[in-house]
Parts: C-alpha cells; sequence; structure tokens
C-alpha cells in the first residue's frame, strides 16, 4: 500500500499544477515600434499568426504583398486566432511579427500590452485612415491609440425563406423587428412542432450570440464610451426578456437550441432548403454560402433589421490586423497591414473572387471590408442584378445598412465584458436566473473587472 | 548516520560498540548504482525541468498579479482571497464534484463489465481488447466532436436508440440538468485503460479459488463479491485514485463541447468546470497569477481527496505478496 502514496501525491500535483505553469515570465520581450516608412524597403522572415485564409480573396491578396515586396519571406502559420498560443508566443519572446484577431478582443489585448500601437506606422506609411469604416476604426483604437488595421467587415440583416412564409401565409413585411409583440405573433404562426419538439422555427432571434443586437435595437449601449460596462441597463434586460419570450414561444430554449444545433448551416441542404426555419438575423458572409442552394429549391428573401423605431440597424463584426509586443519585423508587418487592407489589393482580391464567380457559374454576393473606399469602388464595378429578386434584396439589405451600424465600444475588460454577458444570457436563457438577476451579476462582474483593468 | 549494535561474547560482559562509518560498499554494488542513477536521470532531469520547475513557478506565481506581458507583481493573499470571493470558483468546483461523483463510479462499473466481458470472450480476445483499448488513441477533442452530434437530442444517435425502446430521450446538450451526465458519457468512451488494467488484474486472480468456492456451492454473485472484488481491489483502488484526479481536472470534452472557439453560443453555466475556468482565467483575462492559485487550491482538494480515499483503501485493499 505504501508505496502508491507517493505516485498518487505527484500524479496530483503534476498534472495540475502542469497545466498553470511554464509561462514565460520574461519582462522585456523586446520589439518596439522600430522604423518603418513608406520609402524603407522591408526584407527577412514575416511570421503571421491567426490568418487561416485559404479563399482567392486571402490568397490574391497575400500574393499582392509578396509582389511588392519580394524581399520579405511570408511564414503564415496556418490556423485561426488561438490566444493561448499567442500569450505564450509573446511572453516567451517569440511573438509573431502580425497577427490577425477579431476587432473586439483589441481592447483588452491593447489594455495588458500585448499589442503595440500603430499611430507611427500609420503616419509613416501614410496610411490613409479616413479610408476605413468610421465603425471599424472605432474598434481598434483605446484611448485615443490605434492598435490595429480593420480588414473585414460584418453586419446584419433578416434572412427569410420564402417557401416557409409561403405555406403559413405570412407577407415578407411581418418579418419585421421594430413590433416585438407582433413579431412574436408571427414567429409563432410560422413555428412547426412535431411530438411536442420544433420541427421549423418560426424566427431565431440567434440569442445569445446576438444580445448586443438585440440590446441596441431597443437602444441599450452595452458598453459606454471609455468603455465602462452597462449591462443591466433596463433596455438591455428589457430585449433579454423579450428574445426569452420569442424561445419560449417556439419550444423553450432547451428544445430550441437541441433543434438549432442540427441545422446543416453550411450545407446545401441547410435549415432553409430543409424547411427548419423560416427567418433569422444573420450576417452579409452567409449570402454566399447560400448560392449552392437554389438548386434544392432555396427561395431566399430579406427584410432589414430594425431598431423599435423601424430604422435599420446592426452591430458590426470583423477582423483586425495588429503587431504584437516584440513583433521582430515591425517594418514589414506594417507594409503588411497596409498591403492587405489597401484599396487596390482590395480590388485585387474582388477581381479574383469574379473569376471563382465565373468558374462556378454562379454570381457575386458582395465583398464587404473595413475599407469603406473599396467597397464603394467594388460596389459599382461588379455587383450587377443576379436574376434572383431575394439574392438582390439581400445583397442591397446589407449594403445600405453598412453605414448605419455600430459597434460595441472598446474597454480594456473587453473580454471579461463579453464573458459576463455571454454567461449571464447562459443562466437567463437555461431558466437558472432571470433576466435582470442574470445581468445584475454580469454588471457587477464586468464593473470589477473593468475597474482593475489598466486603461491602456 | 550512526548506529547502536551489541556485541554478544562468550568473554564477559556485553560491551556497546560504537560504529561510525558506513560498511563498505562492494564495487559490483556501487556500479550497481551509478547504473540505476544513470537510467532514472533522464526522467529525474525531465522531471525537475518540466515539472517540478513549472510547479514552483505556478506557486510563486500565484501570489502575484501576472498578465503574462508585463513582470508579475507581488500581492501576497489576494488571489487566494479572491478565490473565495469569486462564486464562479464554486460553482466550477461543484460542478466538478458532481461530475467526477458521476464519472468515477460508473466508470469503475463500466470498465468491470468490460474488463470481466473480456475475459469470457476466448479466441476473439485479441481483437475485442484492441477495439476497447482504440477510443483511448482518439483525442479528447474529437471524442467530445463526435459525441455532440450523437447526443442531439432530436437526432442524435443516443435518443434514436432510446426510442427504440420507447424511452423519449432528454435534451443532452443544451437541458442544464443533463450537461454534466453528458460529460461523464463521453468521459466513458475512453475507458479502454482502465479496462486493460482490470483485465490484468483479473487474470491474476487464482483459478483454484473459484474451484474452491464452487465446491463450497458458492454462486457467481458471491464469488464476485468474495473472491473477484477482494482479489483485484488493488487494481480498483489504484483506478479510482487516477481516475478521480482525471475527473477533477476534466478540460478538454467540456472545452470542446461547450467553450470553445466553434462554440459561438453561450453556453450554461452548468457545464462550466474548474479547468475551463482556469483556463478562461489565464488565457482570456489575462489573470495567471489567479489561474495558479486556482491550480494550487485544487492540488489541495486532490491532495485531501486522495489522503482520504488512501486511509479508506489501506482497509480493504489487498495486496499479493504484502499481507
Amino acid at each position: 500500500m505504501k508505496h502508491l502514496r507517493l505516485p498518487a501525491v505527484l500524479a496530483a500535483g503534476t498534472l495540475v499544477l502542469t497545466s498553470c505553469a511554464g509561462v514565460g515570465t520574461k519582462d522585456d520581450v523586446g520589439g518596439g515600434s522600430g522604423d518603418s516608412s513608406a520609402e524603407s524597403t522591408p526584407s527577412g522572415a514575416l511570421n503571421i499568426m491567426g490568418f487561416s485564409g485559404e479563399d482567392e480573396v486571402a490568397q490574391s491578396r497575400i500574393a499582392a504583398f509578396k509582389t511588392a515586396y519580394p524581399g520579405v519571406t511570408v511564414k503564415n502559420n496556418k490556423g485561426d486566432f488561438d490566444a493561448q498560443q499567442f500569450l505564450t508566443a509573446v511572453s516567451s519572446g517569440n511573438a509573431p511579427d502580425v497577427a490577425y484577431m477579431a476587432r473586439n478582443l483589441i481592447g483588452t489585448y491593447a489594455a495588458k500590452g500585448a499589442i503595440q500601437p500603430l499611430d507611427d506606422c500609420i503616419k509613416n506609411n501614410g496610411i490613409d485612415t479616413t479610408q476605413y469604416r468610421e465603425a471599424a476604426l472605432n474598434e481598434v483604437k483605446l484611448s485615443d491609440k490605434t492598435y490595429g488595421i480593420p480588414e473585414f467587415y460584418t453586419v446584419t440583416t433578416n434572412l427569410i425563406s420564402g417557401k416557409a412564409l409561403k405555406s403559413a401565409g405570412v407577407p415578407v413585411t411581418d418579418i419585421q423587428t421594430a413590433d416585438w409583440d407582433k413579431l412574436e405573433q408571427t414567429a409563432k404562426k410560422l413555428y412547426k412542432a412535431k411530438g411536442g419538439r420544433p420541427a421549423r422555427l418560426g424566427f431565431d432571434p440567434k440569442m445569445p450570440d446576438f444580445f448586443p443586437l438585440w440590446a441596441m435595437a431597443n437602444g441599450a449601449e452595452l458598453v459606454k464610451q471609455g468603455g465602462e460596462p452597462n449591462l443591466n441597463d433596463p433596455k438591455a434586460v428589457e430585449a433579454l426578456t423579450y428574445t426569452l419570450t420569442l424561445i419560449q414561444a417556439q419550444g423553450g430554449w432547451s428544445n430550441f437550441k437541441t433543434f438549432r444545433d442540427t441545422f446543416d448551416l453550411f450545407g446545401e441542404k441547410n435549415q432553409f432548403t430543409a424547411d427548419q426555419l423560416a427567418a433569422f438575423p444573420i450576417e452579409n458572409w452567409y449570402v454566399n454560402v447560400l448560392l449552392d442552394s437554389r438548386k434544392n429549391g432555396l427561395e431566399l428573401q430579406s427584410t432589414m433589421f430594425t431598431d423599435r423605431q423601424g430604422q435599420p440597424i446592426s452591430t458590426i463584426g470583423g477582423s483586425a490586423w495588429v503587431v504584437p509586443k516584440g513583433a521582430k519585423n515591425f517594418d514589414a508587418a506594417c507594409k503588411f497591414a497596409k498591403t492587405m487592407t489597401s484599396v487596390e489589393t482590395w480590388n485585387k482580391a474582388a477581381e479574383a473572387r469574379m473569376q471563382t464567380v465565373a468558374k462556378d457559374k454562379s454570381f457575386f454576393t458582395g465583398l464587404f471590408t473595413g475599407n469603406k473606399t473599396a467597397d464603394d469602388e467594388i460596389k459599382a464595378k461588379y455587383l450587377k442584378p443576379t436574376g434572383d429578386a431575394g439574392f438582390d434584396q439581400a445583397i442591397n439589405n446589407y449594403y445600405d445598412v453598412l453605414d448605419k451600424s455600430k459597434s460595441l465600444n472598446p474597454s480594456p475588460a473587453g473580454a471579461e465584458i463579453d464573458a459576463a454577458w455571454k454567461n449571464a444570457v447562459g443562466k437567463a436563457l437555461a431558466g437558472t436566473a432571470t433576466p435582470q438577476a442574470a445581468l445584475d451579476q454580469a454588471q457587477t462582474e464586468a464593473k470589477a473587472a473593468f475597474d482593475k483593468a489598466p486603461q491602456g | 548516520m550512526t548506529a547502536t549494535v551489541e556485541q554478544v561474547t562468550t568473554e564477559g560482559p556485553a560491551e556497546p560498540l560504537r560504529r561510525d562509518r558506513r560498511p563498505r560498499r562492494s564495487p559490483l554494488a556501487r556500479r550497481e548504482d551509478r547504473a540505476g542513477w544513470a537510467f532514472v536521470a533522464p526522467w529525474v532531469i525531465g522531471f525537475l525541468i518540466f515539472t517540478a520547475g513549472p510547479m514552483i513557478a505556478s506557486l510563486v506565481l500565484s501570489f502575484t498579479d501576472y498578465q503574462m506581458i508585463q513582470a508579475p507583481r507581488a500581492v501576497g493573499l489576494e488571489n487566494y482571497r479572491e478565490l473565495f470571493d469569486d462564486p464562479r470558483v464554486l460553482k466550477a468546483l461543484s460542478n466538478t464534484f458532481v461530475y467526477a461523483a458521476m464519472f468515477v463510479p460508473l466508470g469503475t462499473i463500466f470498465a468491470l463489465v468490460l474488463a470481466m466481458m473480456l475475459q469470457r470472450v476466448g479466441r476473439a480476445g485479441g481483437f475485442f481488447r484492441t477495439a476497447f483499448y482504440l477510443p483511448e488513441m482518439t483525442p479528447g477533442v474529437a471524442a467530445a466532436a463526435m459525441f455532440l452530434l450523437l447526443l442531439n437530442g432530436q437526432q442524435g444517435l443516443v435518443n434514436k436508440v432510446l426510442g427504440w425502446i420507447g424511452i423519449n430521450g432528454p435534451n443532452w446538450t443544451a437541458d442544464p440538468a443533463w450537461l454534466k451526465p453528458s460529460l461523464a458519457m463521453v468521459s466513458l468512451w475512453t475507458l479502454g485503460g482502465t479496462v486493460v488494467i482490470y483485465l490484468a488484474a483479473l487474470n491474476g486472480v487464482p483459478k483454484q479459488l473459484y474451484e474452491a468456492a464452487e465446491l463450497d456451492g458458492a454462486g457467481q454473485f458471491t464469488q464476485f463479491f468474495r473472491i473477484t472484488v477482494p482479489m483485484i481491489s488493488g487494481a480498483l483502488f489504484f483506478t479510482v485514485i487516477t481516475n478521480t484526479i482525471a475527473a477533477m481536472q476534466m478540460f478538454d470534452q467540456a472545452y470542446t463541447m461547450f467553450y470553445g472557439p466553434q462554440q459561438k453560443a453561450a453556453a450554461s453555466e452548468e457545464s462550466l468546470v474548474y479547468m475551463v475556468y482556469l483556463f478562461q482565467n489565464a488565457f482570456q483575462f489575462f489573470k495567471m497569477g489567479f489561474a495558479s492559485a486556482m491550480a494550487w487550491l485544487l492540488f489541495v482538494i486532490i491532495l485531501l481527496i486522495t489522503f482520504l480515499q488512501v486511509r479508506i483503501g489501506n482497509r480493504y485493499v489487498y495486496y499479493h505478496g504484502e499481507r
């Protein structure tokens, strides 16, 4: 028996503690802004992290950079952004030169000093910040410093299955988010159940991930200017309460989510063609996914997601290029971020997309970037009527809401705020707390994190 | 080290002798010592660098505010105080205990049943041993992703099979009440190692004991509880301890199923296990000091549980050759 004690104790200690140790404690990870100007010619290796782009839009832009700067060896460690991988690399002094991350993370990473301000990079390389969409630029700023160069830009509108509407005798105008009582009635009309479980959802509010959109539609600002959380704003509580009602009317959360998990979102037999869903708000990238579903009988329709006054509204999402602390090739990183997001490069990407579209005998559904100038040029040059009125409507809705969309304000406690509201919505949906109690607790936690966070 | 020995002679009273030096070891013994150290040296060096070093670093970091980018800043016991103020730590701990309380007994029973079946299977034993062990080779992430499909309340295979026998299965991965049982079910997938240990233990039970019991009229039930269980109690005890430790540190299944980058939807707090919350603090909130304190709290908890198990196990465990 005695011989077991030591192994058991050692096993316990080892297994637990090695999970939270071994990280570097290096103070000075070097790096710094270095010299980077419009005239400088970068060379050496450029290590990229978090960019898994394989399609023609990604590849054509990387090719544009390689052509412009042949002295730079691009090393792309493919894979989505991974916080653990990134932080470990930065803290151990092996930071990548440039990283691709969601813009809503930037406030936190900037406040902690994990990424560098790019104001010098922007100034010395003559990057025209007016070309970027204001909401996207707002997301990459903290304390008046700019920490990222915006890339893609996602907005939301309602996509609808025309077949589902026809079968329930519901006009497309009834899919609206201004009159919440009426929307609930519409959802009930479109909802179908079988054996006590959902067989078709009428309107999926896309909770919990779209909670900020519903809160914004009801006039709540979840993160105040300056980054302070405002999660238990009465209008946010009302929005959460309403979406719960909407879900309750369609089988309740557990059944609703279980059924939604069966959707083949990216397949030809997706939730629309399989008649599993009548309508939902979704981001612009999804319209491109739906192209292949036309042969399976998709009758796409679309309406704007609006606030309660009927004004089109959207939260925004998207990515940005950042330069981590300790990046060894700041000049190349800076020029890479500039090149990947410039009007000229986006035009090349659009050309590449058009070639793919021609090859697939399909049509162009738009390219939505953080660069307004590029978007306008690409739209004017390539966007034509598709011959499918539903797709045309959806694409136009996405373009129309681009300038009306808003971001959540960046915060040095952005990650904690994000986790707090997600946790609160999760609890409310699961029925383990009321919306008010859940958001009150989330606010307390987020506020505590905000108060403790360095302010950048 | 000194030793006192009594020399017994026949010529007068015994006199105590002090021996201040160790007896000289033979050259062979010294060579064997050196060879032994040489053999264990790689492990010892690896342990010092990759285990003991990080453990010490983690202990030191637990007394600091360390956000990974800047240098750690000493905060004394602040992280440990915060552990008790954070309601999510308690929630994650209780979820983990409940999960462990489901997984360990279920896993033990399930693995023992499989091992006993394997023992009786005869010629095809090799095939089934491999088949049962193969899931152990599957990465936890892949198993979790597969079980997300299998456990879907509406279209998952598990509920379909339950439906064939008239049972309306629950929403395993969406109903808060079923999240922890779901995690326990996923973990059962990787019991191959335990099955192999039990199989070896079962094969080590002397056949004569069963023959004697049969002659005495003992039935299968009696034989199992009076012979099999006591004779393999060492293996049972070992796996209960190691499975408890593994359950307390469960991470990949819960993370993949409910918290990973592919899971955009917010997860119910009922699925928040301790290691996931530790990971979130370390790598999402940059609270490496707090996460280190969490790790040490778990270490102490596991130590206490293991100590209790050892104390209780001492009364019931039978080891060949020790008694």
